[in-house]
C-alpha cells in the first residue's frame, strides 16, 4: 500500500499536481475582478454610497493583479519558457489565453482607468512635491499636464467607457479562470458549465470583502471616521452577490446529488471524508452561512454603528476565508479522487518548498504591501484631491 | 574511356528522356534504391489488447521502463488486476504498476482478469487540447508526442488525460508519457511492451497498412476502449472489456 493512498488509483495519480499556489491563483484573481466590479458600482452604475472605496478598490484590484501571475510563475516546472505562451499560443487551449486576458486586462482596462482617476492629483502632486517624489509623479503625468475642467471632462468621459469595456473583461477575467477548470471533461468534479459563474460571483462576493476590510483597517490607521453609509451599502450589495453565489453553489451540489452519476458516489464519499473540514465546516459553514447570517441581519434590523461595524468586519473576514476554502475544495478536492472513482489521494502542503505554505504566505502578503505602497503614493482618500470634476 | 561527341549526345539525350518521364537521379544513374524510407503519412499507430491473453507477469511494465528510462514510481504502461464479485465494486490493485507481477489472489470465486493500460493514443485527445503552447500533439502518424524542449511543466495536460497516462518527469519537469515506443516503431520494430509480452496480449496495430491483421480482428471481435463516452477517439482497442473496468 502507498502511504497517504485509499482504495485504487491509477499509479501516476498519487502525486498531486496543482497544489496550494494554484488555489492561490484563482484565489488572488478573483478578488482582483470583485475589487473592480465594486470600484464599478459607483463609476457605471451610479452607487453614490460607495464612493468613499472608488479608488481604494481600484488600488486593490491592480495590487493583486500586479500579483497574480507570480504563483503560476512559481508552480511551472519551466518558468523560463514561460514567454512562449505568448509568441506561440495554442490555440485550442483555454490556458493559452491567460496571458492575454491577463494583459488587457491590465494595460487597457485597471492602469488606464487610474491613471485617467488620478490624473489630476498627479498633475497636482508634480508640482506641491519636492525631490525624488516629485520626479516620480512627473513621469506619472505622462507629459500630459493640462487639467483645465475641459480635460478633466474628456478624462471623465473616457474613464466612463474604459470602465464599461472594463466589467465585461473583469467578467472574462475571472470567468476564464472558472472555465479552466469547468472545461475539463476528465474531471467530474470540475467539468461544469456553471463553473465560470460559481468563480465570478466568488470573485465578486471576496472581492468587495476585501475591500471592506482594507477600508476599515485604513481608516482604522488615518484615525479617520468610517462613513457608515458607504460601508452599510457595501455591506448590502456583499449580501446581496453572496446570495447569488451561494444559491449558485447550491444548485450545483443539489444537481450533482439529484444526478447522481457514475462519480457521484466517489465524490460523495470524498466530500464525507477528506474535504470534510474543508468544504462543509469551513467553506459552508463558517465561511457562507455564518457570515451570510450576519450580513442578512444587517438588512433586517438596524444595530449600533459598532455592532454594525464589528459584525461587517467579522462577516468579511469569515467571507474572505471562507472563499479561500472554496478554492482549495475546487483545485485540490478535484484531485483527491482517482478518475477511476474507486481510490482517494491525500495532499500535505510542503512548508520550505518552492509550492509550500512560505512561498503561498509570501505571495499573499505581496498584494497587501502593495496596496500600503500604492495607497502611499496615490492617498485615495478625498482631502486634497483634486480630482472633482 | 573516349567519348565521341555523337556518345555524349545519346548519353544526354538519355538523360533529358527519363528525367522528363520522371526518373530520380538514383534511377538514371542505375544506384540501389535507399532502404524503405519511414514516411509518417503512411502510418497511423494504435495497439490492440486482449484481456483473456494477459497473465499479469508484468513483463511490458518492466521492458517499458527500461527501454524508455521511466523514472522510478512513474509509469507509461502499467497492469491492473480487476476482482469483481456479484453486486459489489470491483477491486482493483496494481502494486508498483504491477512491474513485478502480482501476488497471488485471496479470492479463487471471484471474477478475475489483467488489464493492461498505456496512453491511449487518442486522435480527438484532451490533453493535447488543453496545452497552452502545443507541447503535446499528435503526430501525423497518429502518436502523441510532447517536446520536451518545449514544455512549461504547468500540467494542464495531466488534469485533462482521463486515464491517468501522464506524469510530470521528476528530473526534466516536463510532462512524459508512452511514446509507443517512437523511437522503434518509426524503424519498423514493434512497443518494447509488445515485443516482450509472452502471450502476444498487447500488438501494435497499423490501422492505415490495409495487409495489417488488425481489420480482420476488428471485423470479427467485439472490442471497446477505455471511457468510450469521453470520446477522445482512443487508439488503444481491448477485447472483451469488462464493464468493471474504468
Amino acid at each position: 500500500m502507498i502511504p497517504g493512498v485509499d482504495g485504487f488509483i491509477y499509479p501516476n495519480e498519487v502525486e498531486l499536481q496543482w497544489g496550494l499556489l494554484i488555489v492561490l491563483y484563482p484565489y488572488i484573481t478573483g478578488l482582483v475582478a470583485g475589487a473592480f466590479i465594486l470600484a464599478s458600482l459607483e463609476r457605471v452604475f451610479k452607487v453614490e454610497a460607495v464612493r468613499p472605496t472608488y479608488r481604494l478598490a481600484l488600488l486593490t484590484a491592480l495590487a493583486f493583479l500586479l500579483v497574480a501571475p507570480l504563483p503560476l510563475q512559481l508552480h511551472l516546472g519551466h518558468p523560463e519558457r514561460s514567454l512562449e505562451m505568448y509568441l506561440t499560443p495554442h490555440r485550442s487551449s483555454a490556458m493559452a489565453m491567460f496571458g492575454f486576458v491577463y494583459l488587457w486586462y491590465l494595460m487597457v482596462v485597471l492602469l488606464v482607468e487610474i491613471w485617467l482617476e488620478y490624473r489630476a492629483d498627479i498633475v497636482q502632486l508634480a508640482q506641491t512635491t519636492t525631490g525624488w517624489r516629485r520626479l516620480v509623479y512627473k513621469l506619472l503625468t505622462l507629459g500630459s499636464e493640462n487639467v483645465s475642467p475641459e480635460a478633466r471632462q474628456i478624462d471623465d468621459r473616457v474613464s466612463y467607457i474604459v470602465t464599461v469595456i472594463g466589467i465585461p473583461s473583469a467578467f472574462l477575467l475571472h470567468g476564464y479562470v472558472g472555465f479552466i477548470f469547468g472545461s475539463i471533461k476528465a474531471n467530474p468534479w470540475w467539468s461544469t458549465p456553471l463553473m465560470p459563474i460559481v468563480f465570478l460571483f466568488s470573485a465578486m462576493v471576496s472581492g468587495i470583502a476585501a475591500v471592506l476590510v482594507l477600508y476599515m483597517a485604513f481608516m482604522k490607521v488615518k484615525k479617520t471616521p468610517i462613513d457608515m453609509s458607504c460601508l452599510d451599502t457595501v455591506a448590502k450589495y456583499l449580501f446581496y452577490t453572496f446570495v447569488i453565489d451561494f444559491s449558485l453553489e447550491m444548485l450545483d451540489l443539489l444537481h450533482r446529488t439529484y444526478e447522481a452519476d457514475e462519480s457521484f458516489r466517489s465524490l460523495d464519499f470524498m466530500v464525507h471524508t477528506r474535504l470534510w473540514g474543508s468544504q462543509v465546516i469551513l467553506q459552508i459553514c463558517v465561511g457562507t452561512l455564518l457570515p451570510l447570517a450576519m450580513l442578512a441581519a444587517n438588512q433586517v434590523w438596524r444595530f449600533s454603528e459598532l455592532r454594525r461595524k464589528a459584525m461587517y468586519l467579522i462577516a468579511s473576514l469569515l467571507t474572505m476565508v471562507g472563499i479561500f476554502a472554496m478554492r482549495w475544495n475546487v483545485v485540490i478536492g478535484g484531485q483527491l479522487f482517482s478518475k477511476s472513482f474507486l481510490g482517494y489521494t491525500t495532499y500535505k502542503v510542503g512548508f520550505a518548498a518552492r509550492e509550500g505554505l512560505l512561498s503561498a504566505i509570501g505571495l499573499m502578503a505581496l498584494p497587501f504591501i502593495i496596496v500600503v505602497v500604492l495607497v502611499k503614493l496615490l492617498p485615495p482618500w478625498a482631502e486634497g484631491k483634486a480630482s472633482e470634476v | 574511356m573516349d567519348l565521341s561527341r555523337r556518345d555524349l549526345f545519346k548519353i544526354g539525350g538519355k538523360l533529358l528522356m527519363l528525367a522528363s518521364a520522371g526518373a530520380t537521379l538514383d534511377e538514371i544513374i542505375g544506384a540501389a534504391p535507399p532502404p524503405e524510407a519511414y514516411r509518417m503519412a503512411d502510418h497511423w499507430w494504435g495497439m490492440l489488447i486482449d484481456i483473456d491473453k494477459c497473465i499479469g507477469c508484468g513483463s511490458c511494465v518492466r521492458a517499458c521502463s527500461e527501454e524508455n528510462h521511466v523514472p522510478s514510481g512513474y509509469f507509461r504502461t502499467w497492469v491492473e488486476r480487476y476482482q469483481v464479485e456479484e453486486g459489489k465494486q470491483p477491486q482493483v490493485d496494481s502494486p508498483n504498476g504491477a512491474m513485478d507481477g502480482f501476488p497471488p489472489s485471496q479470492r479463487m470465486d471471484l471474477k478475475s482478469f489483467f488489464v493492461p493500460k498505456l496512453c491511449n493514443q487518442c486522435a480527438s485527445s484532451p490533453c493535447v487540447q488543453v496545452c497552452p503552447v502545443g507541447a503535446t500533439f499528435v503526430s501525423p502518424d497518429g502518436v502523441v508526442l510532447v517536446d520536451e524542449t518545449y514544455c512549461l511543466g504547468c500540467r494542464y495536460c495531466i488534469q485533462a488525460c482521463p486515464y491517468g497516462c501522464r506524469y510530470l518527469h521528476p528530473e526534466k519537469h516536463t510532462v512524459d508519457k508512452c511514446t509507443l515506443c517512437y523511437h522503434r516503431i518509426t524503424k519498423g520494430l514493434t512497443t518494447a511492451c509488445c515485443e516482450n509480452c509472452p502471450t502476444g496480449a498487447r500488438q501494435l496495430v497499423d490501422f492505415k497498412d490495409p495487409k495489417d491483421p488488425v481489420h480482420e480482428f476488428l471485423r470479427n471481435n467485439k472490442v471497446e476502449v477505455l471511457k468510450p463516452y469521453m470520446a477522445t477517439q482512443a487508439k488503444v482497442y481491448y477485447k472483451d472489456l469488462d464493464g468493471a473496468v474504468r
